[in-house]
């Protein structure tokens, strides 16, 4: 019976699903950070109001190039792909392994990064030009406009889209177990070869990633909400007690 | 107005034959004008006579085609001068506030005195308080911009502004955006400016207004600047044809 055999994989084989589990959340999650910083990184970039002439605009028009085949050719390649070629490729150049869980964050990052980068433009030109124009009239130079006034709207209006490629990377990390990560997908390959028991194995894997994106989705959820901030705000002299403060602040 | 003040101390900004093009289009043509300390001008004239494009050439939010623009005996037009430190010495008012979204009104009135005066936060936050005390919301420190009315935010605006302690306060069509009722309440703050002696260049289409703050008003209309006087001079004997069918048409 197969609901016999799905509770005694669970109970037999749990330490490998969690490591598994673990090396799967690891890269999903480093890689979605340094791939979120790498498209903020690429945005400020991007948006720098480039000169009529002058050096600067030969550099910033390089950059530009440079970032945007960058983007192009790592949205544009299959991410198993991409592993094959830097795992390889790497091991070729430098004639060195690559830690496989190094590779594996290196691989994901860059890959999102490329995503991300288009995110974050997209989400820079979502702010309303207005923003950036006032905090240039205050004085600020670019990188102040963009760290104080623009990408913390930026950063907020993304958050979903950031929360999604998260989800992404949690699901697609399963095709690093081509480069022999012992990620989740590569444990329960071994699970069911071990057992022939395939169905059962990939169930219990299927319940174990959904569970994963979902604690992810709740958890996205209530940042976005902390991140919004209360709905009231006190009014000063308003107030006499520290109840109605509490009562004003919490909405009750 | 026919003698030029150039190189005068009493001068804060002095325009010399200043133009601007969106393309083909000629929207300035050789603009002449300063302003002087503690002087109050205001800009009238049409919808596309080129009023607001002066005002934000003035603080090269647009960059003029040619012409000089001559802040403290320099012409702040050269490449070698930093336009971001140039902008920190005039405070700007836009028609659709552009209060920074994601500070509460104590920071909109902040950020810009830590990041580009480098004051500290304790100095800045004091200062703000006074300038706010001034606008009349200063009982609204916590409250983010989305949460208060038109005129409100208009008057945050005008802290935001002022807590830089510019030399000169350009006011972009202040009250254009707002609902009538709410109109009264930023030209009453204004008033109140006008009188401590604050140098201020405002471009406007209240009428009553301009007649009743300014030293000198500007009548500008197809991108040149068709009369210039006191508000005496101008709204009650105008010299030119286009200036009386303008104001024809302002009083009907």
């Amino acid at each position: 019976m197969s609901i016999e055999w799905i509770i005694r994989i669970v109970v037999e084989y749990w330490p490998m699903f969690l490591r598994g589990a673990g090396v799967t959340l690891v890269i999903a999650l480093i890689g979605t950070v340094f791939g979120a910083l790498i498209g903020l990184l690429s945005g400020i970039l991007r948006t720098i109001p480039i000169p009529e002439n002058g050096p600067k605009r030969l550099l910033l028009k390089i950059v530009n190039f440079l970032l945007s085949a960058y983007i192009e050719f790592f949205r544009g390649t299959p991410m198993i792909v991409q592993a094959m070629v830097i795992f390889y490729g790497a091991a070729m150049a430098f004639g060195y392994q690559m830690d496989p869980l190094i590779a594996g964050i290196v691989i994901v990052s860059i890959n999102t990064g490329a995503y991300m980068a288009e995110i974050v433009r997209g989400g820079i030109i979502s702010v309303d030009p207005g923003q950036y124009e006032a905090a240039q009239a205050i004085g600020m130079n670019h990188l102040q406009t963009m760290m104080n006034v623009v990408l913390p709207q930026v950063i907020r209006n993304i958050l979903p889209a950031t929360g999604n490629q998260f989800i992404i990377n949690i699901k697609d990390t399963a095709v690093l177990s081509v480069i022999s990560i012992s990620e989740l997908f590569f444990q329960t390959n071994s699970i069911a070869g071990n057992n022939f028991r395939y169905f059962e194995s990939f169930f219990v894997v299927c319940i174990i990633y959904f569970i994963m994106t979902y604690t992810v989705t709740l958890i996205l959820r209530y940042i976005e909400r902390r991140m919004d901030g209360p709905e009231n705000y006190v009014v000063a002299g308003e107030m006499d007690t520290a109840e109605d403060i509490k009562r004003k602040t919490t909405g009750a | 107005m026919a003698e030029r003040r150039v190189g005068k101390v009493n001068t804060v900004v002095d325009i010399q034959g200043l133009s601007k093009s969106f393309g083909s289009h000629e929207v300035l043509k050789d603009i002449n004008f300063s302003v002087n300390k503690g002087e109050v001008v205001t800009i009238i004239g049409s919808s596309g006579s080129g009023k607001s494009t002066l005002l934000r050439c003035v603080n090269l939010l647009e960059k003029p085609s040619g012409g000089q623009i001559i802040y403290n005996g320099e012409n702040i037009l050269d490449d070698k001068h930093n336009v971001h430190q140039y902008r920190k010495n005039l405070g700007m008012v836009f028609q659709s506030f552009n209060l920074f979204n994601n500070h509460n009104v104590l920071g909109n009135c902040v950020v810009g005195q830590v990041k580009v005066l480098k004051r500290s936060k304790e100095e800045a936050e004091k200062i703000a308080k006074k300038y706010l005390r001034v606008v009349g919301m200063e009982a609204y420190v916590e409250a983010k911009p989305r949460q208060l009315s038109g005129g409100q935010k208009q008057r945050v605006a005008i802290a935001r502004a002022l807590s830089m302690e510019p030399d000169v306060m350009l006011f972009d069509e202040p009250t254009s955006a707002l609902d009538p009722e709410m109109v009264g309440e930023v030209l009453k703050v204004m008033k109140e400016l006008a009188g401590t002696g604050l140098t201020m260049l405002i471009v406007t289409h209240e009428m009553e207004f301009a007649r009743e703050v300014s030293d000198r008003v500007v009548f500008m209309d197809k991108g040149v600047i068709a009369e210039e006087g006191t508000p005496e001079q101008l709204f009650n004997n105008p010299k030119m044809e286009r200036t009386k069918a303008f104001l024809q048409r302002t009083r009907n």
